[in-house]
C-alpha cells in the first residue's frame, strides 16, 4: 500500500511537482491541461513527493515525466505499463503513474496494457485519447474512428477502432474512469479519484490534439453540443443529460436506450441508476459501448471502481507466508541442501 | 585389471565410461539417467552429464524424431565432457537403436529392449528386418533382454493397471546397469520411497523393477561380466551434482545476498532457460520475487522497473528472447542502470533447435542492438561454473551501471556434474553505492570509472528524469547538442573498458608460448580440455585457453595471442569469436566450426589440433 501520511505534515504545493525543464507541446495541445491538473491534484494526495514515481513509453504524452518533478522515466514505445509493474512489484511503497498515448498503448503496449489490468497492479494509467498519431506526425491510431482520413490512410481508414474503456473493462480493471482535457473541474476530480484507488486505475482523457486532429471531441466540449452529447455517471445517480437534465438513459434488454422525462410516460424512475462498485462489469461495458452509437450521449466519470487484493500485495503476502513456513532463507543451508556427499 | 566373483563372473576396471539411455520421449528416459548420475556421483566418480531430448513434449511413439536420450561419462579420473561416442547403448525400443548407433564405439555394449523389436516398431525406425536377428549388430556385444515381460512378470502382485506396470521398464533396465556396473540400488531405491510416498503399489512397482533388473544381471548367463569404475581423486570437500541452470538460479540468490539487494526476475518461458525460473520461483523465503510476464519484452521491462526502483534486477531467456529484448537492452544501457540478461543458447535462427545446444548468439549479444550500444558480455563455461558467472554478472552491473549479459547454453544448463560446494562465507561481497544525499546531485554525474550514480526512488531531494533520449552528461537533461551525444557515446563505451580494471586476466593451460594455442569460450571447455589433454597424451605440444569474459575482453588477451604462431578457435557457431578475435587483434585465427545441436566432439578437435601441428612436437 502507498505510503500515507498527513497532508499538511507534508505541505507540497503545486508549485513543487513542476521540474526545471520547458514544456515543450504545441501551444494549446489538451496535455498542457492533464499537466496542470495533476501538479494540482498530487498535494492533496498525502504521498510524500519523492515516493511518486512516473512511468512513460514514446508520444507526446509520454514527455509527461520530464515536466513533473518527480522520479521518472522516459522509457521505450509501449513499455511503460510493464516497467513500471516491476518498480511497483520491487517497490509497492511507491506510488507509480504512467501517461501514455492511444498509439502507446493502445497499438504497441496493447498486451502490455490487458495484462497490468488483470493482475490488477496498484499503477495508474492515464491515457491521453487524441485519437492520432502527433510525434509522427499525423497517422490514424487503434482509436482513430473508421474512414478517417489521414497521411497514412489517404483513401480513409478502413481499421474498426479501440474503444479503451472497453478494452479496460474487459480486462477486468478494478478502476476505470473517462474524462474530458477541457473540463478541468472533472478531469482533477477523477485525477484524485484514481490516485486514491488501490489497484489498477485506468483514466481515459479525451485530449485534443490541436495540430493533427483537432476538434475530435468539440462535440463533447462546445458549449451548444456538449450537454445533448456528453453524460456524466455519479455513483448513486440515476443516468440523466440534456439542458435542463430532462433526458435519461434506461435499458431495453441488453441496450440503452433514451428517454425523454417530459413526454409524460417516463420518470426519473425508469432511469438507469449507477453503481460504481457494481460486482458486476456488465453494465459499465453497456456504459462504456454508448460512445459508439452515434445517438447516444458519452458517459463520462467513473465506470467502474471494485477492490481485491493487489498484484503487488499479493506477491508480498506469499513471499511473508512462504518465510513464515519455510523460516528465511539461509544461503549456506541452501547451498548445501539436496543430496550431497563428502570426499575425503 | 580383472577380478573373479563368487559367481564365476568377471569385474573389470575401468577408468571410464560413456553410457547413452535411450527411449520414446515418455519412457522415462531423463529420469533414468538423472538417476544413474546420482548414483554414479554419489559413489565418487566424477562425471558430465547430457540430456538430449526432442522439441515435443511425448512425441510418437516408436518414432526416430520421438527419441529422448540421456549420455553421461563417468571415470575415475577428470572428466569434462558427456564424451565423445558411448561405450553402452541402453535402447528402450529400435528407434532409439537405429538413432543412436551411429555414435556407439567400435564393440560397443548394446542392451535392448526385446520386446519392443516388434514388426510395428522395427517398420516405425524404418528398419527393413529386425537388427536383433541379422548382421547389423555384428560388430557390437548386444544382449537383448525382454525388459518389458520380465517388468510385467516382476510386478504382477503390486496392484497396479497394465499400462502402469509397463511404465516401471525404464526402472528394470536401470537395475540392470546398477548391476553392469558394480552400482548400489540404495540410493535409487531411497528416492523411490520418497517421491511416491502416498503411492504403495506404485513404490512396489519401482522397486521391484528396479532389483529386478539387478537380479537379472546376476543370475543369468548372458553377461560374463560387469565392470567397476574407482573413485575420482576429488579435491576434499562436500559435493553435489548441479545442472547449469540450477547454478544460475542459486549464483543469483548469493549475488542478491552478497550485495544486500532484494533480487527481481522478469521472465518469460523459453526453451531451454525456464528452469532458472522454475528454481528462483521456490526461493521466496529469500525474499526473491519472480515475475512471469506477459512476453519476453515486459520480461526485461519489468526488471528494467525493479532496477530503476533499487533491486538486483535480472531477465532469463533464450536466443528468440534476446532478439525480442533488444531495444529494452538498449534503454537499460541509456539508462545506465544496472541489469543481468541471461542467454541460454539453443540452436537458432529463429525456433531453430529449441532442445538443443549452440553458440550462436554471441554476435547478437556483442551488437544486436540499434545505435552505438556496448553491453558487457560474459560466459559460463561449465554447470557448476554458472553460478561463479551469475555472481560475477552481478558485481559487473552493479558496480558498473550497466546490463550485462550472461551467456551459458543449453548443453552446461541442462547438462549436470558434480560440484564441490563453496561456503557462503568464502565468496566475496558485492559493493552497492545508492546515492542517498541529495547535495550537488546530478544524475548523470561520474566517478572514476565513468559510473554514473544510482539514485532509486523514495529519496527526498533526488527526484529526477531519466530516459531513452539523450542526455546531457553530468546533468542528465534532454539534449540533442552534437558534441554532448558524441561524448556519451564514448563514455558508455568506455565504461564498458573500464571494467578490465578488475577482470582477471586470461589463464593459459600450457606453455605461455609455443606453436599452438586452442583458445574458445563458454561451455566448449570440457571439449577443448579433452582434446587437448589427448594431443598432448599423443606427445603434440599445445597450450589451451578458455575465455569467460568477451566484452571487455582480459586485458592480456592481445599479448598471449601474440606469444603463438597459431591459434585455433573452436567454436559451436560459424566464428563468431574468431570475427571478433580479427577485429579487434587483427590476428588470423583458425576456425573450427560445427552446428550439430550437440556439444563438440573432443576427438574432432584433437584432430585439427594434429593437422594444424603436422608433424611437429
Amino acid at each position: 500500500m502507498t505510503d500515507k501520511i498527513n497532508v499538511e505534515e507534508i505541505n507540497l504545493t503545486s508549485k513543487d511537482f513542476q521540474s526545471d525543464q520547458d514544456v515543450r507541446w504545441c501551444p494549446g495541445c489538451g496535455d498542457y491541461s492533464v499537466l496542470a491538473q495533476v501538479q494540482r491534484v498530487f498535494p492533496t494526495l498525502g504521498i510524500k513527493k519523492e515516493n511518486f514515481v512516473w512511468i512513460a513509453g514514446i508520444g507526446c504524452s509520454s514527455r509527461f515525466p520530464y515536466y513533473m518533478d518527480t522520479f521518472g522515466m522516459h522509457g521505450i514505445h509501449g513499455r511503460a505499463p510493464a516497467i513500471a509493474t516491476g518498480l511497483k512489484v520491487a517497490r509497492p511503497e511507491l506510488s507509480v503513474w504512467v501517461s501514455t498515448g492511444d498509439g502507446d498503448l493502445m497499438s504497441i503496449g496493447g498486451n502490455h496494457f490487458i495484462h497490468a489490468c488483470r493482475r490488477n497492479i496498484d499503477l495508474k494509467i492515464i491515457l491521453f485519447n487524441n485519437k492520432i498519431y502527433g510525434l509522427t506526425k499525423g497517422q490514424y491510431s487503434p482509436t482513430s474512428e473508421k474512414g478517417k482520413i489521414t497521411k497514412s490512410s489517404p483513401y480513409g481508414s478502413i481499421d474498426y477502432p479501440f474503444n479503451p474503456t472497453s478494452l479496460a473493462l474487459g480486462s477486468e480493471a478494478t478502476f476505470v474512469a473517462r474524462t474530458l482535457d477541457r473540463d478541468t473541474k472533472h478531469l482533477q476530480e477523477m485525477i484524485r479519484r484514481a490516485g486514491e484507488h488501490k489497484g489498477i486505475a485506468f483514466l481515459e482523457v479525451y485530449q485534443n490534439c490541436v495540430i493533427f486532429n483537432d476538434g475530435a471531441y468539440s462535440e463533447y466540449t462546445d458549449k451548444e453540443t456538449k450537454s445533448d452529447s456528453i453524460i456524466v455517471l455519479e455513483h448513486g445517480e440515476p443516468l440523466l443529460f440534456g439542458k435542463n437534465f430532462d433526458k435519461g438513459i434506461k435499458l431495453n434488454g441488453f441496450n440503452p436506450v433514451i428517454v425523454d422525462l417530459n413526454d409524460g410516460i417516463h420518470s426519473v424512475k425508469d432511469l438507469l441508476v449507477h453503481n460504481e462498485f457494481d460486482e458486476t462489469p456488465v453494465r459499465a461495458f453497456i456504459y462504456s459501448h454508448m460512445t459508439d452509437d452515434p445517438n447516444l450521449p458519452t458517459p463520462i466519470g467513473v465506470f467502474r471502481q471494485i477492490l481485491k487484493p493487489t498484484y503487488d500485495e499479493s506477491v508480498v503476502a506469499q513471499i511473508n507466508d512462504v518465510t513464515a513456513k519455510k523460516g528465511k532463507g539461509d544461503l549456506e543451508t541452501l547451498l548445501f541442501s539436496g543430496n550431497t556427499w563428502e570426499v575425503e | 585389471m580383472v577380478k573373479k566373483e563368487k559367481n564365476g563372473k568377471e569385474i573389470k576396471e575401468l577408468n571410464d565410461v560413456t553410457v547413452m539411455f535411450a527411449g520414446d520421449s515418455g519412457d522415462g528416459m531423463q529420469l533414468t539417467g538423472t538417476q544413474f548420475s546420482d548414483t554414479t556421483a554419489f559413489l565418487g566418480n566424477d562425471l558430465s552429464t547430457l540430456p538430449d531430448y526432442p522439441a515435443e513434449i511425448r512425441a510418437p511413439l516408436g518414432t526416430l524424431y520421438g527419441v529422448s536420450g540421456f549420455q553421461l561419462h563417468f571415470g575415475s579420473s577428470n572428466v569434462f565432457t558427456p564424451g565423445d561416442n558411448p561405450d553402452v547403448l541402453v535402447a528402450m525400443n529400435p528407434a532409439a537403436l537405429k538413432v543412436n548407433l551411429k555414435n556407439l564405439k567400435p564393440r560397443g555394449i548394446i542392451i535392448c529392449n526385446s520386446d519392443a523389436f516388434d514388426s510395428k516398431n522395427l517398420k516405425l525406425a524404418k528398419y527393413d528386418s529386425n537388427p536383433l536377428e541379422d548382421d547389423t549388430l555384428s560388430e557390437y556385444n548386444v544382449f537383448p533382454v525382454p525388459i518389458t515381460s520380465l517388468t510385467i512378470e516382476a510386478l504382477k502382485d503390486c496392484g497396479l493397471k497394465p499400462k502402469d506396470v509397463t511404465r516401471s521398464k525404464n526402472f528394470f533396465a536401470l537395475g540392470l546397469m546398477y548391476w553392469l556396473f558394480n552400482e548400489p540400488l540404495e540410493p535409487t531405491l531411497e528416492w523411490i520411497r520418497k517421491k511416491f510416498q502416498n503411492k504403495a503399489e506404485v513404490i512396489c512397482g519401482n522397486e521391484k523393477a528396479l532389483k529386478s533388473g539387478y537380479y537379472y544381471g546376476e543370475n543369468t548367463q548372458l553377461f560374463a561380466s560387469r565392470y567397476i569404475i574407482a573413485k575420482a581423486t576429488l579435491p576434499k570437500g562436500t559435493y553435489k551434482s548441479i545442472s547449469g541452470n540450477e547454478a544460475t538460479a542459486l549464483g543469483f540468490i548469493a549475488a542478491s545476498e552478497l550485495s544486500g539487494l532484494p533480487l527481481f526476475l522478469g521472465s518469460y518461458p523459453i526453451t531451454p532457460a525456464t528452469d532458472i525460473l522454475h528454481h528462483l520461483s521456490k526461493h521466496k523465503n529469500f525474499g526473491v520475487k519472480t515475475f512471469q510476464a506477459e512476453d519476453e519484452i515486459a520480461g526485461i521491462s519489468s526488471a528494467i522497473g525493479a532496477s530503476f526502483g533499487g533491486n538486483l534486477a535480472i531477465t532469463s531467456t533464450s536466443g528468440p528472447g534476446l532478439a525480442l529484448k533488444t531495444e529494452a537492452t538498449g534503454l537499460a544501457l541509456m539508462l545506465e542502470l544496472p541489469l543481468v540478461i541471461i542467454n541460454v543458447q539453443r540452436g537458432g535462427p529463429s525456433t531453430g533447435l529449441p532442445t538443443k545446444t549452440e553458440q550462436s548468439d554471441l554476435l547478437q549479444a556483442m551488437y544486436g542492438r540499434s545505435g552505438e550500444s556496448p553491453v558487457a558480455v560474459v560466459a559460463a563455461t561449465s554447470p557448476s561454473d554458472c553460478f561463479y558467472m551469475a555472481i560475477e554478472a552481478s558485481r559487473l552491473a552493479l558496480k558498473y551501471m550497466v546490463p550485462v549479459i550472461l551467456l551459458t547454453d543449453g548443453y552446461i544448463a541442462n547438462g549436470a556434474e558434480p560440484w564441490k560446494i563453496p561456503h557462503a562465507n568464502e565468496l566475496e561481497k558485492i559493493d552497492v553505492t545508492q546515492r542517498t544525499n541529495p547535495e550537488n546531485f546530478h544524475p548523470y554525474d561520474r566517478d572514476e570509472n565513468l559510473v554514473r550514480p544510482w539514485a532509486v526512488p523514495g529519496n527526498y531531494g533526488l527526484e529526477h528524469r531519466i530516459g531513452g533520449l539523450e542526455k546531457e552528461n553530468i546533468t542528465g537533461a534532454v539534449s540533442h547538442d552534437p558534441e554532448n551525444h558524441d561524448l556519451m557515446i564514448r563514455i558508455r563505451a568506455e565504461k564498458i573498458q573500464n571494467m578490465q580494471k578488475i577482470i582477471p586476466d586470461l589463464e593459459i593451460d600450457g606453455d605461455s608460448n609455443g606453436e599452438l594455442l586452442v583458445l574458445g569460450w563458454g561451455g566448449t571447455m570440457g571439449s577443448i580440455i579433452e582434446a587437448v589433454n589427448e594431443a598432448r597424451h599423443r606427445g603434440l605440444k599445445v597450450s589451451r585457453s578458455q575465455l569467460k569474459y568477451i566484452n571487455p575482453f582480459p586485458k592480456n588477451l592481445g599479448e598471449v595471442l601474440s606469444k603463438f604462431n597459431k591459434v585455433l578457435v573452436p567454436e559451436n557457431n560459424m566464428g563468431q569469436l574468431a570475427k571478433i578475435l580479427r577485429d579487434q587483434f587483427l590476428v588470423d585465427v583458425i576456425q573450427f566450426n560445427k552446428m550439430k545441436g550437440l556439444p563438440l566432439k573432443s576427438f574432432e578437435i584433437t584432430e585439427k589440433i594434429a593437422e594444424i601441428l603436422g608433424g611437429k612436437k
